[in-house]
């Protein structure tokens, strides 16, 4: 079996992060960037359902240059290859452009099975797996807490607010995961040091038939036009009680939609 | 956490390096405080940081190491003794357990145990110490007895690190007559019938380690586990000792690295006179000794490593960075206690904890008196 995971470079969550002053875009040079937390998950199932049924794991990252640093720590968890599309014209891209260039790639790959991460921590939309099984006709099972694969279908156990839901489809197909699907490994040291030495293949836009035109600020169907700080924390309220203090907290509550 | 600025030999010890803190921030900071209380062994951790490849680092990739210089060693272990000093001493114990083969075990024993020992699943032991005597390791009593190809041993050891939850142990026992070159060393497999480890002794510090007596009653052990020849335990142990001291050494720089971080955090954000803390001079210039003193504790464990990765002689320069890191490591606790004042002496904050692991570093590997009599006679000599 052959699994792509979608892997992006992401600013950490748990630091400071910014846009850009120029052009809105999330500012990725002055951040500490690392692997999308919710692709790591993607990475671990990939590679449990490989040790499982044998086959290929293969990382798929569209970004930067220096999102190179988090594909050789995705490798470092043990996958066996890697394909980087990267191209400057690539700056600003909106998700139904990003998901033209992956459907691109993913075109090239013939995989059976795809597995992202159900959002990243920066741009938060949820919605790229679904583009994607829309551009290349196949099926996507998202939100899942569970994934098993037998012969070539696939059952996933999609999470929702009230429990979840048993969906099923054939390979290939899209699959999107949450953080509760598994515990992700740490490399290892000679993983590391493997990771060093696996290929990794570099595309640009040309080389997946897309224009430049069609992608970026000025090929994305929507914009970010303006932003500004968070307003900082306010003092919050304070009950006194005086008899009538639980009440007052239960009022309060209430307003929130909380009772 | 403040970052330690390192200077590394390899790109490759960096990634190691960046590793080990994650694992070390994400695996082992957040659970110590609970094990420490329960003093409760972590040997889930242990075996998490034995796939990660940390649990044989310094022995060649050949026999399932990591093929890092012990300069690079050192410093993955002061990083783990930074969030948990246990672990890290038991990354130190087991690492020196192999030692013995690796240097002294013939070609066989090398390719027959040291995958296993370095492979990141077991866990190893080293019992040299015995109830009457450690300092004097010379005068150890634990009789083996060889009977064709069968050694039979007998006698009490103490003090062992991994005592219960060890894999295997180095047992050092003597073969022949009185002195050192009437001792020899021989690896014993947990469970064998007769090695009976004793109930954890109750310490005050380290307390998730265990450490016990480790009784041998008539244990017999294939000759082939006789590692080095008959009667040459005592220069293996010695041996094994100055790479020992090396490994204390680092935890205890690593010890202090922990109690002046959480000493200058706090000391930034306590305000007393309308001021942080770390703005009044007493207490500014007391975590500048401290950071001073850490340091150099660092410097000082790093040359004698960077010796031994040379192939130089480097034991003298280990039992001093053993004595001067420890020390340090007891000073600068005590002194992070100060700074906190009441709240260092409770148990919500862990520098007491600090303060009461950093004893054992004074006392362990060979006391800080035995480093000063081998510095002196080093001096005599010259």
């Amino acid at each position: 079996m052959k699994i792509v995971v979608l892997v992006k470079q992401v600013p950490d969550s748990g630091a400071e992060r910014s846009l850009r002053a120029d052009d809105n875009t999330v500012d990725r040079a002055t951040a500490n960037n690392v692997i999308n937390e919710m692709d790591e998950y993607a990475i671990e199932e990939a590679l449990r359902l490989k040790e499982a049924h044998g086959g290929e794991v293969v990382i798929l990252t569209m970004g930067p240059d220096k999102a190179t640093d988090s594909i050789r720590k995705a490798l470092s968890m043990g996958p066996d290859a890697a394909v980087h599309v990267v191209d400057d014209a690539l700056h600003g891209s909106c998700a139904i452009a990003t998901s033209k260039v992956l459907a691109a790639a993913l075109a090239q790959q013939n995989a059976d099975l795809i597995i992202a991460g159900a959002e990243s921590t920066d741009g938060r939309v949820q919605v790229l797996p679904h583009m994607l099984a829309e551009r290349l006709g196949i099926a996507a099972l998202t939100g899942a807490r569970k994934l098993t694969v037998d012969g070539s279908t696939l059952t996933v156990e999609r999470q929702t607010d009230e429990g979840y839901e048993v969906v099923t489809a054939s390979t290939p197909a899209v699959v999107s995961v949450w953080d509760t699907i598994n515990d992700p490994r740490y490399p290892s040291f000679k993983g590391i040091m493997a990771a060093k030495k696996k290929p990794v293949q570099t595309l640009s836009l040309a080389d997946l038939g897309v224009a430049a035109s069609e992608v970026g600020l000025d090929g994305a169907t929507s914009a970010v036009l303006e932003h500004g700080k968070r307003p900082p924390r306010t003092g919050g309220n304070t009950v006194e009680d005086s008899g009538d203090g639980g009440v007052k907290l239960v009022e309060f509550l209430a307003t929130e939609k909380f009772v | 956490m403040a970052r330690v600025e390192r200077f590394l030999p390899s790109e490759e010890a960096a990634d190691l390096l960046e590793l080990v803190g994650d694992l070390a921030d994400n695996e082992l900071a957040p659970q110590v405080a609970g094990f420490e209380e329960r003093a409760e062994f972590p040997r889930e951790v242990l075996r998490t940081l034995g796939r990660a490849g940390l649990l044989g680092l310094p022995y060649p990739v050949e026999y399932g190491g990591g093929g890092q210089p012990y300069e690079v060693y050192l410093q993955v272990l002061e990083e783990l003794a930074r969030r948990w000093l246990a672990v890290a001493e038991a990354v130190s114990v087991h690492t020196l357990s192999a030692f013995p083969t690796y240097a002294f075990g013939t070609d066989e024993q090398k390719k027959r145990h040291l995958p296993d020992m370095l492979g990141g699943e077991l866990l190893g032991a080293y019992c040299l110490s015995e109830p009457q005597g450690g300092s004097d390791a010379a005068s150890l009593t634990t009789k083996a007895t060889r009977d064709g190809d069968t050694y039979t041993i007998t006698g009490t050891k103490a003090w062992i690190t991994h005592a219960r939850v060890a894999d295997f142990y180095n047992v050092f026992c003597r073969t022949g007559g009185p002195g050192p070159k009437g001792i020899s060393c021989v690896l014993v497999d947990a469970g064998t019938p007769g090695l009976e480890p004793q109930v954890a002794e109750r310490t005050m510090g380290l307390r998730s380690s265990p450490v016990a007596q480790v009784v041998l009653d008539g244990v017999r052990v294939p000759a082939e586990r006789l590692v080095g020849p008959e009667g040459g335990g005592f220069t293996i142990a010695m041996s094994a000792l100055d790479s020992g001291r090396l490994g204390i050494a680092a935890c205890a720089v690593g010890l202090a690295q922990a109690a002046l971080d959480h000493a200058s955090e706090y000391a930034k954000g306590r305000t007393q006179f309308g001021k942080p803390i770390i703005e009044h001079q007493g207490l500014g210039f007391l975590l500048a000794d401290m950071a001073t003193q850490v340091s150099a504790a660092r410097a000082l464990t790093l040359a004698a490593a960077r010796l031994r990765d040379a192939g130089r002689p480097f034991g003298i320069e280990a039992a001093k960075a053993k004595l001067f890191a420890t020390d340090t490591a007891m000073r600068v606790t005590t002194d992070a206690v100060q700074v906190l004042g009441g709240y260092g002496y409770v148990s919500e904050y862990p520098v007491e904890r600090f303060m009461r692991e950093a004893k054992v570093l004074q006392i362990v590997e060979g006391t800080n008196q035995i480093q000063r009599m081998v510095i002196a006679r080093s001096l005599s000599r010259e």
